[in-house]
């Protein structure tokens, strides 16, 4: 045996082999200690709160007990349903340029800066950019401008989903060999037939991880929403009027003078994790479904 | 049926880099022709330009003439269309990894459109069957994908598929170099039987290789082309000085 020949060369190797793996093991339960603290605390404190109420009913009016945030739910449910209805498409697309397309022209270097830079700026300015954009312009034949509505926080939530999904796609894309677009051309299939059915199908398990991170973020957001989407204490599903969210919900209960609506943001808090959660695993079950044998 | 081509005066160039330079060759329809040379002589250059994939790297230019069975490929066809009749199978075996294998020999049909189902699934079989892998794969077309086979059996997936658009030339490139002498050997039995019905241009490394499976043989240099005769004649009594240093291995 080799070892033997160096009995202390091999003692030493031994060692590092097992301090790195400490070490690793001391990391990856410092990346899991946060999330899971935050789980255990919420749980701790907004769970005691959670009914079927909660689920079903609107807020009850300022001093009085119970009521739930089911407008909320409904309302963040709708604000992400039009911020994935901008953001995805438009960061996909702009993704499928930057690596199919515009490879190497100056266009596409200005549109990764920019998506970098867009990706760095502070959500509030979003919601400022969505304000002047809808909420403060009035024009007549434009009936969805000129007021705080659903629609002004979804653009604000969609725009910050933009530069997340634009540039995973990107990344993803740029992953695939060469080979795959190679063996697609040779067959005969135009250009944009084989990014369509062939890149982008290889690449799509990590577009849709960026979709969903995207979505994971801006579902939190709640700076962009205060001045576009408002808020409402009652039912609403209207694009045109101010409509609830969750995190608005949970920002106003959480620095309100009352016990009850502080407990009810705890649970609003849980809940919006746990749906957080729920959309991305559904997301992944979905898609996951059909995957053929013997794929990585 | 596979039709001649008819080669001449191809340059091609890699950015400043004249990677081929005034090639004039005839390749006879419905016969194997093998290109060998050292590594970055230009041959793999050169079947690209056969089917018009070296313009897809953006630095990439060609000049000369390809007459495939009397068309210009390069004046009076679209990219496209040239690569629908010039079907390609690459050195390392490249199915796509998303699809099944019944989807990965369909993809040329489908994804020009083509939907009729009853004669798919006729195509596919007898594309299988031409690349000797049907038996090996026809209980799991669907199920498995086309990344799961082994890579002689990926590999003769790739011919497979190039074989389901129908094309009057196959060109292969290194298609063995990346496989085991078994997977290599069942290759060399597959190009054996195609070359009657399509015309093969194989680029390849390995010289014995070439003798066994070609008719007619090149020898590439320096982005020229030395010599080009029948392969009996290049390895057994070559006329050029380069060719035999080349095939005695005293160089390349």
């Amino acid at each position: 045996m080799s070892t033997d020949a160096f009995p202390l060369r091999s003692r030493f190797r031994t060692f590092t082999d097992h301090a790195v793996t400490v070490l690793a093991v001391i990391a990856t339960l410092l990346v899991i200690a946060p999330l899971a603290a935050i789980f255990a605390y919420l749980i701790f404190k907004g769970a005691s709160s959670l009914n079927w109420n909660f689920f079903v009913k609107v807020p009850a009016p300022e001093g009085e007990a119970g009521g739930g945030m089911a407008n909320a739910i409904v309302g963040s449910a709708v604000l992400l349903g039009i911020a994935s209805l901008i953001g995805v498409p438009i960061g996909i697309g702009s993704g499928i340029y930057l690596a199919e397309f515009g490879r190497g022209t100056r266009l596409a270097n200005a549109v990764r800066f920019t998506a970098d830079v867009l990706n760095g700026v502070p959500s509030i300015v979003m919601g400022v950019t969505a304000y002047a954009l809808i909420v403060f312009p009035h024009i007549a034949f434009l009936p969805c401008l000129g007021h705080f509505s659903a629609l002004a926080g979804g653009v604000a939530l969609g725009i910050m989903m933009i530069p997340t999904v634009c540039r995973t796609t990107e990344e993803m894309l740029l992953m695939v060999p060469n080979a795959i677009r190679e063996a697609a051309l040779g067959l005969g299939v135009p250009n944009w037939r084989s990014t369509l059915s062939i890149t982008v199908k290889t690449a799509s398990p990590g577009i849709i991880t960026g979709c969903m991170l995207a979505f994971a973020r801006v579902a939190g957001e709640t700076a962009p929403l205060l001045f576009t989407a408002l808020g409402n204490q009652f039912w609403s599903v209207n694009l045109n009027e101010p409509i609830a969210a969750l995190p608005l919900q949970i920002f106003n209960y959480a620095i309100s003078p009352y016990e009850d609506q502080h407990r009810l943001a705890w649970a609003g808090a849980l809940v919006l994790i746990a749906l957080i959660v729920l959309a991305v695993s559904l997301v992944r079950f979905v898609t996951s479904r059909g995957v053929l044998k013997g794929n990585s | 049926m596979g039709v001649s081509i008819e080669v001449q005066n191809l340059n091609a160039w890699y950015g400043a880099n004249h990677t081929l330079q005034d090639i004039n060759l005839n390749i006879p329809a419905n016969h194997a022709t093998a290109l060998i040379g050292p590594s970055g002589c230009g041959k793999s250059t050169f079947v690209r330009c056969l089917n018009r994939m070296h313009e897809t790297n953006p630095i990439a230019r060609v000049t000369g003439a390809v007459r495939m069975g009397g068309l210009d490929i390069y004046a009076d066809a679209r990219p496209v269309e040239v690569r629908r009749r010039v079907g390609m199978v690459f050195q390392r075996p490249n199915p796509f990894p998303t699809m099944s294998i019944y989807d990965n020999v369909a993809a040329g049909l489908k994804l020009n459109g083509y939907a009729n189902r009853k004669q798919l699934d006729e195509i596919v079989e007898k594309s299988l069957r031409n690349s000797a892998l049907w038996d090996e794969v026809k209980d799991d077309l669907k199920r498995k994908s086309g990344a799961s086979l082994s890579g002689g059996q990926q590999q003769r997936l790739c011919i497979a598929r190039a074989l389901a658009v129908d094309p009057e030339v196959l060109l292969m490139d290194e298609p063995a170099s990346a496989l085991d002498p078994v997977s290599t050997s069942k290759i060399e039995d597959l190009i054996f039987q195609l070359k009657s019905q399509y015309t093969i241009v194989i680029v390849t490394h390995n010289m014995q290789q070439a003798a066994r499976v070609a008719e007619k043989t090149g020898f590439f240099l320096n982005g020229r082309m030395v010599e080009f005769d029948s392969t009996h004649k290049i390895f057994t009594n070559p006329s050029d000085k380069r060719t035999e240093d080349y095939i005695t291995g005293r160089f390349g």
